[in-house]
């Protein structure tokens, strides 16, 4: 064939690619020094309003108290955020592979949603809260039960995203892969799946920050306490002993753990819709 | 490439004759009612032939799109057949790799680079990226985007977009080429340019084509033959010859020539848009 690339170009818009928005090196800088600051400040004023009235620890300790307790606090609070943190990933985890799995059964029949639209709806809308005491009594222990219910939560975000996803392929790029021939497996692989990565990330976002919620909140409502008990048992122990600065302690931690979440689901989604998709690329007008 | 670098006496002899090339599809006294009751296309029949620039050209609703997928085998016709003469047919009732499909759209997929939005049709197919590669290079090359194949869509314009859209058709070497009013959308001067370049593709690679448009002077432009459609219900209103000349370029978009066809083409449209009003 030709060369036709000498001549096709000139004259025409198929000379210009669309060049794509650079931050520059200073405002990349300044994104992440602005925060800092802001933050920063925060603390100081926190202390000072602590130092300033002399308000007692029991009653609101300053940062510095905090970070104290972190360290010596260290031995009972570390591993009980093992064991929030187990929770939640392993929670995390079984919601994405059961979401997804399930989406991808669901969109395979219009039928098969119709019959069990009633039960996703009802899981969904129940607040997990008060059906974890049932969950308590049915699960073999206190820990597989907050698994139980953190995972309940993580996994409708998954589901109804993916199903959305999977449901929102262009038409058109349907029909393309029909006139090829594709098999439905090809089909799910190469069109469906990425195409729906958008919403899934979405989803992955809600069900990571939801899953850690869950894991503290079934928690406080098992009462499970002593060893191998999670942060929001700690919590409530230096509610009990007025060992606020350990509260905050813990505080510190879940919100680190949260922060440490949204940042790595955050990340994820960055990684794999950063050439493509319009929400990780910048808008310039 | 030189087994398909055939048949450029098309280029040559205006491309009313040779009425003995052989038949690549043809539509048997199709119809095709959609789900609402809608009758979009009533017994057309329909011979192509291999080599042809056929333009199906009508208004909106006359079903010249359905008509081109039908014969691309999106949506069974409602009764009447489509037969491929010269093609082997897969399980789906379609010829095997012999069709290509351009859309009104580009529709790439915008996670895959240009690269692999071309590679797509064989990928289907099995063939590995490290086979295919040069067939999509070339294929690449031959719409002038050789430099751009590691682009995503998003770093392209409307025009490039279409051109990786065409690569992608022609990536099987399909016997027929399908293009859905793929122009439409874009600006008059892209329009002319990719209009320049369809044509250079069809004479030098002798690819038989069917192209939808609702523009008399693309498809004067552009054709060997006009398939003009009446609406309400969507059938043939005439088919029209049109005698080109062996160079098409932009001295031939104003002579008197192509203001003739032109004026041959629009006559024929407008007695097709009265004949459905009447």
């Amino acid at each position: 064939m030709t060369d036709l690339k000498a001549s096709a170009e000139k004259g025409t818009d198929s000379a210009v690619a669309v060049l794509l928005p650079r931050m520059s090196s200073n405002e990349k800088v300044m994104q992440v020094v602005v925060p800092l600051v802001a933050l920063a400040l925060g603390i100081a004023a926190w202390q000072w309003i602590v130092t300033a009235n002399g308000i007692p620890k029991y009653i609101l300790p300053g940062p510095g108290d905090a970070a104290v307790a972190l360290f010596t606090d260290s031995s009972t609070l570390w591993p009980a955020l093992w064991v929030t943190l187990r929770i939640t990933v392993m929670a995390l985890a079984i919601a994405l592979v059961g979401g997804v799995t399930l989406a991808i059964i669901i969109v395979q029949s219009k039928w098969l949603e119709l019959a069990l639209s009633p039960f996703t709806v009802i899981l969904q809308v129940t607040p997990i809260i008060a059906i974890a005491p049932l969950i308590l009594i049915y699960a073999p222990d206190t820990q597989s039960a907050l698994m139980i219910c953190a995972f309940l939560v993580a996994f409708f975000p998954i589901l109804s995203n993916m199903v959305q996803g999977l449901k929102s392929v262009d038409h058109n790029l349907l029909n393309l892969f029909e006139l090829y021939g594709a098999n439905g497996w090809q089909t799910l692989l190469y069109l469906k799946i990425p195409a729906s990565m958008p919403y899934f990330m979405a989803g992955l976002r809600i069900a990571g920050g939801l899953s850690l919620i869950a894991a503290v909140v079934a928690e406080f409502a098992a009462g499970s306490a002593g060893q191998g008990s999670g942060l929001a048992f700690r919590l409530l122990e230096s509610q009990y002993r007025l060992n606020l600065p350990r509260m905050f302690a813990a505080l510190i931690m879940l919100c680190g753990t949260g922060i440490a979440i949204y940042g790595l689901t955050s990340f994820v989604s960055w990684l794999v819709l950063h050439r493509w998709h319009e929400s990780a690329i910048r808008r310039e007008n | 490439m030189g087994s398909l670098v055939t048949d450029l006496s098309l280029a040559e002899a205006p491309s009313s004759v040779t009425p003995q090339r052989r038949l690549v599809v043809a539509m048997n006294n199709v119809s095709k009612v959609f789900s609402n009751g809608t009758l979009a296309l009533k017994g057309m029949s329909l011979d192509v032939r291999g080599g042809e620039f056929i333009s199906l050209l009508g208004p909106s609703g006359c079903g010249k799109s359905t008509a081109l997928r039908i014969i691309a085998g999106l949506g069974a016709a409602s009764s009447g057949s489509i037969d491929w003469p010269s093609s082997k047919i897969n399980s789906h009732g379609l010829p095997e790799g012999d069709v290509g499909f351009v859309f009104q759209e580009p529709t790439l997929m915008p996670w895959e680079t240009v690269f692999g939005n071309v590679h797509l049709p064989l990928k289907l197919r099995g063939v590995r990226k490290a086979e295919a590669r040069d067939k999509v290079m070339e294929n690449l090359t031959s719409v002038g985007l050789a430099d751009f194949a590691d682009a995503y869509p998003r770093e392209l314009s409307g025009g490039m977009k279409m051109r990786v859209s065409i690569a992608r058709a022609l990536v099987t070497r399909p016997k027929l080429l399908l293009m859905d009013e793929p122009f439409a959308a874009l600006d008059e001067i892209t329009r002319q340019k990719l209009n320049d370049d369809v044509l250079t593709l069809w004479q030098q690679t002798g690819i038989t084509v069917i192209f939808v448009t609702h523009s008399v002077y693309e498809s004067a432009y552009l054709s060997s033959r006009i398939v003009v459609m009446r609406a309400r219900p969507g059938q043939v209103f005439t088919d029209l010859e049109i005698a080109q000349p062996a160079v098409r370029d932009g001295a031939y978009r104003v002579s008197e020539f192509y203001r003739a066809n032109c004026q041959k083409v629009s006559d024929a449209l407008q007695s097709a848009i009265q004949s459905a009003e009447s």
